[in-house]
Parts: C-alpha cells; sequence; structure tokens
C-alpha cells in the first residue's frame, strides 16, 4: 500500500468482459476491473493498448460491445431487457454521468464562460442548484485548486495548467462519487504538469475514488493504490505501486517500464 | 449618353423622395428583418434536424433544403400567396393580418415566402457553425450531465454564433435586395414605388437608377452595422476584461463580474 491509502469502502466502479470495437478493428478484449471507494487506479500502458477507450467507457462515451460496467451497482448505459442489453434512454444516461466526473487531455473548458461559470454552470443547470450558492461553492473549489483569484477569467487567457485544474473544480462541482482522469497532463507543458499533479495527488490523499489513465509514473507510484497495466485491449498486470515497478511479473510490463522510465 | 438623363428628376427621387418613400423605404427593411429572422429560426430548426438520430427528420431537413435552394424564390412568392386558393380553393393568406403591427396579406406572404426561402440558405451555415465547434465540447457537456439540448443551447451554440455571424450578415445583404420581388405581388416596398413612379412619368433611367441608390443606402449602412458587430465578437473572444457579446446582447453572466 502506499503511504497516505486510506481504507478502501465498497466496490464503486466494476467492469465485466468490457468488449469494445471499432469496426474491424477490437480495442477492448475483455477488460475486468473493480475499483473501490477511496481508491485511486492508474492505468498504463503503451499508446493503442485501449485504456483511453476503456475509460470513456466507464461514463458511456464510447458504446460497449461485450461485458458490463456498473456504477454505484447502476449498469452503465444500458438496460436489462429480457436477458438482453438495451442502450438506455438519453436522460438516465445523464442522470448516470452526473455521479461520474472526467477530466480531458485536452481540458475541454467552456471557452464562452469564465472560469466561475464553467465550474457553476452544469451544477445549476443540470441539478437545479441556487445559482449563488454555486457560485460561492464553485470559488471554494477553484481556490482549493489554487485558482481562487482565476473566477472572472476566461479560458483563453489561463496557461493550459490552469485550464485543467479549473476543469479538474468543475468535475468536482458536480460532487462525484468517481473521478475518471485520460491523460490529464499529456497536453501541457512541462513546467506546468506538476501544479495539475499536485492538485490530483491532494484529491487521492483526500479519498475521492480516481481512474487515472496516465504516462506520469512518478504519479503513479506516488499516489496510487493500485496500478494496472494494459496492453492490446487487455489488462495484463495488476498491482499495488511497489511492487509493479520494483518487481513486474509480466514480460511486456517489464518491457513497457523499461522504455519508459 | 449621359445628356439623356433628366438630372432634375434623378434629383428629386434621390434628395426629395416624399414620404410615401418613407414608408415604402420603411416596409422593405420591416419585410427583411421578418423573413430574416424567420429564416434564422428555421434554418436551426432543419440545422438540428440534419443531426437527429431520427431519419425522418433528417429525410424532411434535406427535402427542405432540395426544394427551396433549387426553386426559385419568385415561384415560391408565388405559391405562398396563390396556391393555396388556386389549388386548393382556399385563401391562405387572409387580405389584412392582424399581428405583427398589422399588415397587408401580400406583405404577409413574402414574409413568409422569404424567410422559408432563407431558411434553406441558413439550415447550411447554421450546420457549419455547429461542426466547426471541437467534439471535446459536446463530450465535455454530456460528461456533466447534460443532455444534448441543454448542451446544444448552452454550450455548443453560443460558441457557434460567433462563426454564424458573418455569413448570417452577407444573408441580410442579400435579403433586402431579394425582397424587392415581392412587389410582384403587389406589396408596396421600394421597388413598387419605383415602378409606380415609372408607370407615371415613363423616366426608367432616373427612377431605377435613383431605386438603385435606396438599395445601395440601406446595404451600406447594414455593412456598417454588421462590421461593428464582427469586430466587437473578435475583441470579446475570450478576453476576460471584455463583456462578452453574449452578455452584451443578453445580459447574461453579469452576477458573476466583478468577483475576482
Amino acid at each position: 500500500m502506499s503511504a497516505a491509502a486510506p481504507v478502501l469502502g465498497d466496490v464503486i466502479m466494476q467492469a465485466t468482459d468490457v468488449e469494445k470495437r471499432f469496426g474491424r478493428l477490437q480495442v477492448l478484449k475483455g477488460v475486468s476491473l473493480d475499483v473501490r471507494q477511496r481508491e485511486t487506479v492508474c492505468i498504463i500502458g503503451p499508446s493503442g493498448s485501449g485504456k483511453t477507450t476503456f475509460i470513456r467507457c466507464i461514463n458511456h462515451l464510447e458504446k460497449i460491445d461485450g461485458g458490463r460496467i456498473e456504477v454505484n451497482g447502476h449498469l452503465i448505459g444500458y438496460r436489462e431487457k429480457s436477458g438482453k442489453l438495451v442502450e438506455d434512454t438519453e436522460r438516465s444516461i445523464a442522470r448516470q454521468r452526473t455521479q461520474i466526473g472526467m477530466v480531458f487531455q485536452r481540458f475541454n473548458l467552456f471557452p464562452h464562460m469564465t472560469a466561475l461559470q464553467n465550474v457553476t454552470e452544469a451544477p445549476v443547470r443540470v441539478l437545479g442548484a441556487n445559482k449563488k450558492q454555486a457560485a460561492e461553492e464553485a470559488e471554494v473549489l477553484l481556490t482549493r485548486v489554487g485558482l481562487g483569484d482565476k473566477c472572472g477569467t476566461y479560458p483563453g487567457k489561463l496557461s493550459g495548467g490552469q485550464q485543467q485544474r479549473v476543469a479538474i473544480a468543475r468535475a468536482l462541482a458536480m460532487k462525484p462519487a468517481l473521478m475518471l482522469f485520460d491523460e490529464p497532463t499529456s497536453a501541457l507543458d512541462p513546467e506546468v504538469i506538476g501544479e495539475v499533479l499536485a492538485v490530483m495527488e491532494e484529491l487521492a490523499h483526500e479519498g475521492m475514488t480516481m481512474i487515472v489513465v496516465t504516462h506520469e509514473m512518478g504519479f503513479a507510484r506516488e499516489a496510487a493504490d493500485r496500478v494496472v497495466m494494459m496492453d492490446d485491449g487487455q489488462i495484463i498486470e495488476v498491482g499495488p505501486p511497489e511492487h509493479f515497478f520494483e518487481a513486474p511479473e509480466h514480460n511486456r510490463t517489464k518491457q513497457f517500464l523499461s522504455k519508459i522510465l | 449618353m449621359l445628356a439623356a438623363i433628366d438630372w432634375q428628376v434623378l434629383y428629386d427621387r434621390v434628395f426629395h423622395p416624399g414620404h410615401v418613400w418613407v414608408v415604402a423605404l420603411e416596409r422593405t427593411v420591416y419585410i427583411s428583418v421578418a423573413a430574416q429572422i424567420l429564416g434564422v429560426f428555421l434554418g436551426l430548426a432543419a440545422a438540428l434536424m440534419r443531426m437527429s438520430r431520427f431519419w425522418p427528420f433528417r429525410f424532411l431537413s434535406g427535402l427542405y433544403v432540395w426544394f427551396f435552394r433549387g426553386t426559385p424564390v419568385i415561384v415560391q412568392i408565388f405559391f405562398v400567396y396563390f396556391g393555396t386558393n388556386l389549388l386548393f380553393g382556399f385563401t391562405l393568406i387572409p387580405n389584412q393580418v392582424g399581428w405583427l403591427g398589422g399588415l397587408d396579406g401580400a406583405a404577409f406572404a413574402g414574409i413568409l415566402a422569404l424567410g422559408i426561402n432563407e431558411g434553406a440558405y441558413m439550415r447550411e451555415i447554421i450546420r457549419a457553425g455547429i461542426d466547426s465547434i471541437d467534439k471535446g465540447q459536446m463530450e465535455a457537456a454530456k460528461s456533466l450531465g447534460m443532455r444534448s439540448t441543454l448542451a446544444m443551447r448552452r454550450v455548443i451554440l453560443p460558441q457557434a454564433a460567433r462563426v454564424i455571424v458573418p455569413p448570417l450578415g452577407n444573408e441580410f445583404n442579400n435579403m433586402m435586395k431579394t425582397s424587392s420581388l415581392v412587389s410582384f405581388i403587389g406589396v408596396y416596398e421600394l421597388f413598387q414605388d419605383a415602378e409606380v413612379h415609372y408607370s407615371n412619368d415613363f423616366k426608367p433611367v432616373e427612377v431605377f437608377l435613383a431605386v438603385a441608390l435606396s438599395y445601395l443606402m440601406l446595404t451600406t449602412v447594414w455593412s456598417f452595422i454588421q462590421s461593428r458587430i464582427e469586430r466587437r465578437l473578435a475583441v470579446s473572444d475570450r478576453s476576460d476584461d471584455e463583456i462578452s457579446f453574449r452578455e452584451r446582447m443578453f445580459g447574461e453572466g453579469t452576477i458573476l463580474r466583478g468577483r475576482s
């Protein structure tokens, strides 16, 4: 276990034999993973291994072709109808997504809204939160990610690192049960990667449940409870970071780590 | 050659056009603005239908553009005004329309026809605007639990507006000139005004030169307004100390100002 690992709770995310095809290319070949409350799981692996596709399936930004994904005990994106899975209505998919925060590689902040508006938009429009209260909470969140003085600033005037921190605050504003990070530092200049990772580490230590697709091995070593190695659409190795980085079992993991470390 | 022009007549038409001309000018502006607004809404509806998952919507949207871009506006105007009467024996457009400040039926039919025609062109412009927005914006909105209608309204369309406004301005320029066609169903607007004068004094060159100048004045004024709007859009683009165009137009977001 890593240094500050909190006590883990119940299973929050359960993926079972998830399959995904893009045309004839099968990108996920039966991926199964359980993530428990307060756990931080880092997914690593070479590009094209399916790790991004996998976490996009978790909030149904991608449909799946086989298996099932449950978050908080609810099947994601599908309903069971006489033993078969059929895609759920837009309304209930949207409701499920309010439980799952997502941070994207390229931030995807809304450029026509200030940092504060980016954070308040979904709580107000989706959850029906009181505007004033949402703004106060957003200020607290932005302060937490170190941007309390940037509330009125538009994304175009923020650095990449600042934008990504706003994006994290925006996702947190929905009070999600689970946070997904899709290579959150891959589009950043090296000098600002640290400030984003610091925010994420703090989140992990505070007990947020997180699934992080990343190439930052330092972060994985520091913040992860478990590291998952994916290759060719499959999970090939899972383990706590000490074990994972010191004594990987699988050959492909060794090869990958030797290239990247 | 130029000696053939009766300068006095031209001078009078341009500088002392009289009250009737003012009424005709207002009418042209009114019809153009109303038809353009109608066109924007129809275009938006058609653009959204085009992107629908429900194929009959996509089909209808395609049919709409195919038909109204493929036939002359003047024919469409005739059909809207006289069509139901001649084909089905009832009058679709009454002689007087009570709303919109009281219009005669012909002007109303003209607005309707021009607006429907315009919608077919606006659909393409609006679709291009929506397509220009990064796909990540819709994904981010969805990941926050927004449904696609809300995401469209709050996230995509406000951004697409920046892309849509310049070609929309050009469309309106066109609309003011095309609106002259409603003179054929008897609407008293700028061109009709010119025709009446022409049949009175048989001075075609002077009369039509004067009416050309009237339209030129309208389009020139509009191009100034248009460039102002565009400049404002460009300035407010992602700047933190400028109030955005959307905020200026609709007064949104002001409660959050001055917090930082």
